[in-house]
C-alpha cells in the first residue's frame, strides 16, 4: 500500500470517527463562561418565541400536505368499475426535477430552523458569567441543592429574581433529569459525571420541578419547586440558614465533648 | 388448498406462507398483550391518584411491557415477520424464502422471545426499566431481573438477523426471471432496506444489553463510573440501534400503504426510482441521528448541533417518499375498500407524526419538551398508530388470499374510523398538556393537576379505539368461517400475488414458475388495464 493510500484510509478512518457512538463519549461538557453576545430575552421566552415559529412552520407544510392528499382522494374517486389511473410516466428530466425542486425546498426550511434552533441552543448553553452557581444532587427520590456557603435545601430550589442561575449537577445513584416547567430547560444527571444547565427566573414565584429520566417506583414522586424571591430577601434567607448552621455545629462541637455519639448527628447535618 | 392437516405438518412446516401467519399470530398475541397493558395504563392516569393500583411498580410494569412488547413483539414481527415471510417471496416470483429451515429457526425463536417476556408478567422479580433499560437503573435491584431483559432482546435479536439475512438473500438470489430491481414492489424495495438495516444495527442492541447483565452479575464495570465505565456509554449505544429500529418499522409499513394506495388508485408509483433510492437512503441517514434521543444526557454541545442538522435531514428522503404517496393518488382511480380505509387513515396520522418531529429534531426545543408527552404523542402519531393502521389495512388486504373468504366490508370500515378518531383522541390532548409540561412515564401527576381532565379525556379515547379493534377482531374471525368465497383477485391488482396465484397460494406458491415478460411491473396498470395482462388463476 503507497504512503497516500494509507494516508488517505487514515484520514477516512478519522472522518468517520463522529459516527460512532464511542468517542462521543470522550468528552466532558463544561458550561461556556461567557455570553459572547447579548440576548433581549431570557432563553424560556426565546424558546417560547422559537416554538411559535417552528408551530407555525409545521402547521403550514402540514395543512398543504393533508389539503392536497383530500383533494385528490375525493377528486379522483372511481367512476366506472374499469377505470385505471391515467399517471403519466415521467420524463428522466422530470423525475430529476421531482426529485431536485422538493428535496431544494426542505433543505431550505430545514437550514432555516436549523440556524434558529442553533441560535436559541446557544443561548441556553452559554453561562452568562455573572451567573450565580448552586449545586444539584439527585437521589432516589429528592433534590438537593447546595450553596456556595455551604447551605442546603431538599427538593425546594430557592433562587434570587434576575440574576443568571447555573445548575452543577450530578447524581447519587441513577440517571435523573431536572425538569423546570417555568424556564423550559431540562438536563439529565448521572453518576460519574457533572452536567449543567442555566436559566432566568425574572419573576418572583413559585414554579414546578420535576424529574424526567425514569427512575424506579418514585420517578413520578421525584418533583419539587423553584421558589424565586427579591434578591434581599434571598440574601437575608441565606444567611439566616448559614448562621443557623453554623450555630448548630457549635453545638454539636461543644456536645462532641460531653458524647461521642453526637457526632453522627453532626456530621449528618453538615452533609 | 394445500394447508398442512395435520399438525405435525403444521408444527414442522417449511412453508414461508405458514411461518408467516405463525408470525401474524405471535403478533396479534403481542398486540393483546401490550394494548391491554396500555388500556390499563390509561385508566390509571384517567384521574389523579391511585385508581387501579396503589403501587407504582404495578404501574411501571405495565409500561415496561407495553413499549417493549408493541415494538419488539408486534410491529417487527407483524412487518418483517408476517409481511416480509408471507408476501414478499410471492411477490419476486420465489417459491419460497432462499432458506427454509433457517425461516422456521427465526420464527420459533421468535415464539421463544415472545413467551420468554410473557414470563414477565408472572417472575416474582419482573423487570420494570423500560423497554429502554437505561443502566445505572437496569443495573439496581429495583430494576427486578436485568437477566431475563438481556436475554429476550437476545433471542428476538438473532431471531431478526437470521430473518435479516434470509429475506436479502431471498430478494437477491430468488427473484423469477425477468424481475429486474426496478420492477420490484415498494414493499419488497422497503422490507430489504429495514432487513439490510437490522442486519447492521442489531448486533450493537445485542451487545448493549449483554454488557447490562454482565455488569450487574459478574461485576464488571461497563456503564459503572465507580470501575471507569460510562453511564452514557450505553444510551450511545442503545440508540444507535434503536433510532434505526424506527425505520425499520416505518420502512415496511409505508411499502405496504404504497403497494395498497397503488393497487386501490390503480397508479403506478410515482417517481419510482427515486423513492427507492430514498428509502435505500434511510440506511446513511439513520446511522448518524441517534443522540437526538439524548439531548439533554449531557453529551458534549458540537454533537448536539451537528446532530440537530443530521436529523433534519431525513426529512429529504422522508419527503420524497411522501410525495411518492401522495402523487400515486393523483389522476387515479381510486376505490374505497376497508384497506384502503385503514391506509388513508394511517397517512393523515403520518403527517401529524412526521411534522410533529421536526420540532423535536432541534436540540433547543428538546430542552423544554424532552422526556415530556409531546415525545410520547409524535412517536405514536409517527410510528404506533400509522404503523398499526397500516399493518391492520395489510391485513385485511390480504385477508382474502390468507382465508380464501371475505371479510365484512362494513365491520371493516367502521372499526378503522373507530380506531382513527380514537387514536386521535388519545394522543390529540396528551400532545397539548405536553407542550405545558407533562413528563412521560408518570404513574401519577400531583404536581400537575390541571391536567386532569385531559387524561380523563384520553382515557375515553382508548375506550373508542378498544371498541374499533374488537370489531375488527370480530370481522376477522366471522369473515374466516362465515364470510363469502373470495376469488384470486378480489382488488383486480397487477401484483404478482394477486395474478398469479390459486385464491389460497399452495405449497411452491405457483402453479408453474412465473416469468414475467419484457417490461411487466407490478403497477402497469395503464398497458393492460383494469381486468390485468395475465389471466388471475381461480
Amino acid at each position: 500500500m503507497s504512503i497516500q493510500a494509507r494516508a488517505g484510509s487514515m484520514a477516512l478512518m478519522l472522518l468517520s470517527l463522529p459516527l460512532i457512538p464511542r468517542p462521543a463519549q470522550a468528552v466532558q461538557v463544561v458550561p461556556v463562561p461567557g455570553q459572547s453576545r447579548q440576548w433581549d430575552v431570557p432563553p424560556h421566552v426565546h424558546f417560547d418565541e422559537l416554538l411559535h415559529e417552528v408551530f407555525w412552520d409545521i402547521t403550514i407544510i402540514g395543512v398543504l400536505m393533508a389539503m392536497v392528499a383530500a383533494y385528490f382522494l375525493f377528486a379522483y374517486r372511481r367512476r366506472f368499475p374499469d377505470e385505471v389511473g391515467r399517471l403519466q410516466k415521467l420524463s428522466p428530466q422530470a423525475a430529476l426535477g421531482w426529485m431536485i425542486i422538493p428535496v431544494a425546498l426542505f433543505m431550505a426550511d430545514d437550514i432555516y430552523l436549523f440556524a434558529k434552533g442553533w441560535e436559541l441552543h446557544k443561548q441556553y448553553r452559554e453561562v452568562p458569567e455573572n451567573a450565580y452557581e448552586i449545586r444539584v444532587t439527585g437521589a432516589m427520590w429528592s433534590w438537593t441543592y447546595t450553596y456556595p456557603n455551604e447551605v442546603e435545601t431538599y427538593g425546594e430550589l430557592k433562587v434570587p429574581a434576575e440574576t443568571p442561575i447555573l445548575l452543577r449537577m450530578s447524581s447519587e445513584d441513577v440517571v435523573h433529569s431536572h425538569f423546570i416547567q417555568q424556564y423550559r430547560v431540562t438536563e439529565d444527571l448521572m453518576p460519574g459525571r457533572v452536567t449543567y444547565m442555566w436559566f432566568m427566573p425574572d419573576k418572583v414565584g413559585e414554579y414546578v420541578v420535576t424529574c424526567r429520566e425514569y427512575c424506579g417506583a418514585g420517578h413520578s414522586s421525584m418533583y419539587g419547586k423553584v421558589i424565586v424571591m427579591a434578591r434581599e430577601e434571598f440574601d437575608a434567607w441565606l444567611e439566616s440558614e448559614a448562621a443557623a448552621i453554623s450555630a448548630s455545629a457549635t453545638v454539636a462541637s461543644a456536645q462532641q465533648v460531653v458524647s461521642p455519639a453526637a457526632d453522627v448527628s453532626a456530621r449528618d447535618f453538615g452533609r | 388448498m394445500g394447508q398442512p392437516k395435520t399438525w405435525k405438518e403444521w408444527v414442522f412446516t417449511l412453508d414461508h406462507k405458514i411461518i408467516g401467519i405463525f408470525y401474524l399470530a405471535a403478533s396479534l398475541v403481542s398486540f393483546l398483550v401490550a394494548g391491554t397493558s396500555a388500556a390499563l395504563m390509561r385508566i390509571e392516569l384517567g384521574s389523579l391518584g391511585p385508581t387501579l393500583t396503589e403501587d407504582a411498580g404495578v404501574y411501571n410494569l405495565w409500561l415496561t411491557m407495553h413499549g417493549a412488547v408493541m415494538i419488539l413483539g408486534f410491529q417487527i414481527p407483524a412487518l418483517l415477520g408476517f409481511f416480509a415471510n408471507w408476501v414478499v417471496p410471492i411477490m419476486i416470483g420465489a417459491k419460497d424464502m432462499a432458506f427454509p429451515r433457517v425461516n422456521a429457526l427465526s420464527v420459533w425463536l421468535l415464539w421463544s422471545g415472545i413467551l420468554l417476556a410473557l414470563c414477565n408478567l408472572i417472575v416474582p422479580d419482573s423487570f420494570n426499566g423500560m423497554w429502554t433499560g437505561y443502566p445505572p437503573y437496569s443495573e439496581t435491584d429495583f430494576a427486578g431481573n436485568t437477566a431475563l431483559y438481556s436475554l429476550i432482546i437476545i433471542v428476538l435479536g438473532i431471531s431478526s438477523v437470521f430473518g435479516a439475512v434470509n429475506l436479502a438473500c431471498t430478494v437477491m438470489f430468488m427473484r423469477a426471471r425477468g424481475i429486474g430491481w426496478y420492477q420490484l414492489n415498494m414493499t419488497v424495495w422497503c422490507v430489504f432496506t429495514a432487513n439490510i438495516m437490522q442486519l447492521i444495527f442489531v448486533p450493537v442492541l445485542a451487545a448493549s444489553v449483554l454488557l447490562l447483565s454482565l455488569d450487574k452479575y459478574l461485576g464488571f464495570g461497563f456503564y459503572d463510573p465507580g470501575q471507569g465505565g460510562d453511564v452514557l456509554l450505553y444510551q450511545n449505544l442503545f440508540w444507535f440501534y434503536s433510532h434505526p429500529a424506527v425505520y425499520v418499522v416505518l420502512l415496511p409499513f409505508l411499502g405496504i400503504s404504497f403497494d395498497i394506495i397503488a393497487t386501490f388508485a390503480r397508479n403506478h408509483i410515482f417517481n419510482y426510482k427515486v423513492a427507492v433510492w430514498a428509502t435505500l437512503a434511510f440506511i446513511p441517514v439513520s446511522s448518524d441521528v441517534w443522540v437526538h434521543h439524548a439531548f439533554v444526557a449531557g453529551l458534549p454541545n458540537w454533537l448536539r448541533t451537528m446532530q440537530t442538522f443530521t436529523t433534519l435531514m431525513i426529512s429529504l428522503p422522508f419527503g420524497l417518499l411522501m410525495l411518492s404517496m401522495v402523487m400515486t393518488l393523483y389522476k387515479g382511480s381510486i376505490e374505497y375498500r376497508t384497506p384502503m380505509h385503514w391506509i388513508v387513515g394511517m397517512f393523515f396520522m403520518l403527517i401529524i407524526g412526521a411534522t410533529t418531529g421536526i420540532p423535536n429534531a432541534l436540540s433547543a426545543i428538546d430542552y423544554g419538551i424532552s422526556d415530556s408527552y409531546v415525545i410520547m404523542s409524535h412517536f405514536h402519531y409517527v410510528m404506533a398508530i400509522s404503523g398499526a393502521m397500516a399493518i391492520f389495512g395489510g391485513i385485511y388486504y390480504y385477508f382474502p388470499k390468507l382465508t380464501g373468504r371475505m371479510y365484512s366490508e362494513a365491520m371493516g370500515k367502521i372499526s378503522a374510523w373507530l380506531f382513527f378518531i380514537g387514536m386521535n383522541v388519545v394522543m390529540g390532548p396528551l400532545y397539548f398538556i405536553g407542550i405545558e409540561g407533562m413528563p412521560r412515564r408518570y404513574y401519577d401527576y400531583q404536581m400537575f393537576p390541571q391536567f386532569e381532565s385531559m387524561h380523563a379525556l384520553a382515557t375515553v379515547g382508548v375506550a373508542i379505539t378498544t371498541i374499533g379493534v374488537l370489531i375488527m377482531l370480530y370481522s376477522w374471525l366471522h369473515g374466516m368461517f362465515r364470510g363469502e368465497k373470495a376469488t384470486a383477485n378480489p382488488w383486480q391488482s397487477q401484483s404478482l400475488e394477486f395474478t398469479h396465484t390459486d385464491v389460497i397460494p399452495g405449497p411452491g406458491n405457483f402453479p408453474t414458475p412465473p416469468v414475467m415478460p419484457e417490461g411487466w411491473s407490478p403497477y402497469s396498470y395503464d398497458k393492460t388495464g383494469a381486468k390485468g395482462g395475465s389471466e388471475a388463476r381461480r
